[in-house]
């Protein structure tokens, strides 16, 4: 079984061509670094996996299931399965932290507010934001918007998560954070992944890197030594629509590209 | 040919788009709360500058009607004309307009930043329709909300021509609110009633159909917000032209 599966999908916007013949396959467990320059199509890719965006041609199964040609009705019980961290956050600026990692529940309408209010502070918890429950999104630091952004996707156990940029412009020590987060899910929840980003620090991070929980309990991270690579870890590196690099961390340091080797500096 | 064809494109979107948002509040999940929300918005809001509208387009029919009605020898007939003209005519239509340039524009606006922030992806990817939780309540409540601002604006414009009338006409109160009350047949009420329901409609759909379209960034937000409001005035105008042809064709 895969996750998430691309076939052959083409897409355009107007004239520009912004997929072509893209296709791969995501594991569950597994987490895919996404690596492009800008507007190369990288979260047109995380779009479609949701249905937000349709291809023009080819097909795209999550979970084993074509979601192509779904309507949008018929996509929910898909998404309900699926965790998005956009961009920028895209939080609800008219709602609160607390009130915006709480939307999915509140909006399903079957879970009682005790309910709804102990996954609200377990998960902002794990971001480390309960302080700013009640604080509105334009109150917030970038990073901080980044981590509500994470703790409002992972509402519902999702089984897939697509992390877009969550790193970007953010200072070493909160990346760390997100990073760790992302392997945590990777490792100790099974969750499937992609992982886009610009930033190559915490794509080695994201690669390099795997958590344990000790038998007290504690979580710890453990590095591979460098020539090992992460099995569950791979890299996709996108140019102009097309596949120009797929493999381990090893690989893609080693590839001749000088595309490749341009973006490692 | 070129623009010809687009906005032959655009005005099936529009109705397609109208279309969907009436179907989507005949299915669950229902967002009653969201609709209350937007009607107080909308409400408070906007209530001040309608009464601020009404009473001064009422006081200046009365200064200018007086003027002609004076060469008949008919100046006590005040009254009924600042009646007749608020409620049929000039009340639903500065009412929808002056909402068309305030909640117009703040639907077209929010909704506009909403897209470009990805918010309403986001929506859509944590499974609710922004059709049904941002686009419904907000064309429902403007519906709703037009009529009653609308009778706000008649009254402080009845209230205005009052004024006016006792201050500068010299007219008899009694003779005055006798005239104008007496002159409303059932047939302009519901003219006047009816209207707004059609502006309300045309202003809340306008606002929502620019602003969830809206493309480039924040630049975008700004044109498709000018977008609605020139639109929605223009088509409450026209709109103003056909209903009252309608209501005069089954009035005899
Ligand atoms: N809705 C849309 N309408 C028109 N063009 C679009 C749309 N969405 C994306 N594009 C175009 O498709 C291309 C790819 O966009 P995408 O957002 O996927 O890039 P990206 O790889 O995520 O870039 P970045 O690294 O800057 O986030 C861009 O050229 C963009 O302008
Ligand atoms: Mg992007």
């Amino acid at each position: 079984m895969n996750a998430i599966r691309f076939e052959h999908v083409f897409k355009s916007f107007h004239e520009k061509v912004v997929l072509k013949d893209f296709s791969m396959e995501v594991r569950p467990a597994e987490t895919k670094i996404i690596l492009g320059g800008g507007g190369s199509g990288k979260t047109t890719i995380l779009k479609m996996v949701l249905g937000l965006v349709k291809p023009d041609s080819g097909q795209i199964f999550v979970e084993d299931q074509e979601i192509t040609q779904l309507k949008e009705a018929e996509l929910m019980p898909i998404r309900k399965r699926i965790g998005m961290v956009f961009q920028e956050g895209a939080l609800f600026d008219s709602l609160t932290v607390g009130e915006n990692v709480a939307f999915r529940m509140r909006e399903a309408k079957n879970h009682s507010e005790e309910e709804i209010e102990g996954v609200v502070r377990q998960l902002l918890g794990f971001v480390e934001l309960g302080h700013a429950i009640d604080k509105f999104p334009s109150e917030l630091s970038g990073g901080m918007i980044r981590r509500v952004g994470i703790a409002r996707a992972l509402v519902g156990h999702p089984s897939i998560l697509l992390y877009d940029a969550p790193t970007a412009g953010l200072d070493p020590i909160t990346s760390r954070t997100i990073c760790e987060l992302v392997i945590k899910l990777r490792d100790l929840e099974g969750v499937a992944s992609i992982f886009v980003t610009h930033d190559l620090e915490s794509a080695r991070t994201v690669a390099s890197e795997f958590a344990e929980t000790l038998p007290n309990g504690e979580v710890v991270f453990k590095s591979e030594d460098n020539n090992l690579c992460l099995v569950n870890t791979r890299f996709l590196m996108l140019k102009e629509g097309s596949i120009i690099f797929e493999g381990n961390e090893k690989a893609l340091r080693n590839s001749d590209d000088s595309y490749i080797q341009s973006f490692l500096e | 040919m070129n623009f010809f064809y687009r906005a032959l494109y655009e005005i099936q979107e529009y109705t397609l788009f109208s279309f969907q948002a009436v179907r989507s509040l005949f299915r669950k999940p229902r967002y009653f709360e969201d609709i209350l929300r937007q009607m107080e918005i909308i409400g408070t809001g906007s209530i001040f500058i309608v009464m601020l509208t009404g009473f001064f387009t009422g006081g200046v029919l009365a200064l200018q009607s007086a003027k002609s009605l004076k060469s008949f020898g008919a100046v006590n007939l005040t009254g009924q004309l600042v009646a007749l003209s608020l409620v049929r005519e000039l009340g639903p239509v500065l009412t929808a307009l002056m909402i068309a340039g305030r909640v117009g524009a703040g639907i077209a606006s929010q909704l506009g930043s909403m897209v470009v922030t990805q918010q309403i992806d986001a929506m859509r990817g944590l499974g609710t329709d922004p059709t049904k939780k941002l686009v419904a309540p907000r064309v429902v409540a403007s519906t709703a909300m037009l009529p009653l601002l609308t009778v706000v604006a008649d009254l402080f414009g009845l209230v205005g021509g009052w004024i006016v009338s006792l201050y500068t006409l010299r007219l008899n109160t009694a003779l005055y609110w006798n005239t104008a009350l007496r002159s409303l047949a059932y047939n302009d009420v519901l003219e006047g009633l009816m209207k707004p329901l059609v502006f309300g409609f045309i202003i809340g759909t306008i606002g929502c159909y620019f602003g969830i379209n809206t493309t480039g960034g924040t630049r975008g937000v700004g044109r498709s917000t000018t977008q609605a409001v020139v639109t929605a005035s223009i088509l409450v105008i026209i709109a103003d032209f056909f209903v009252s042809k309608i209501v005069l064709e089954f009035r005899y």
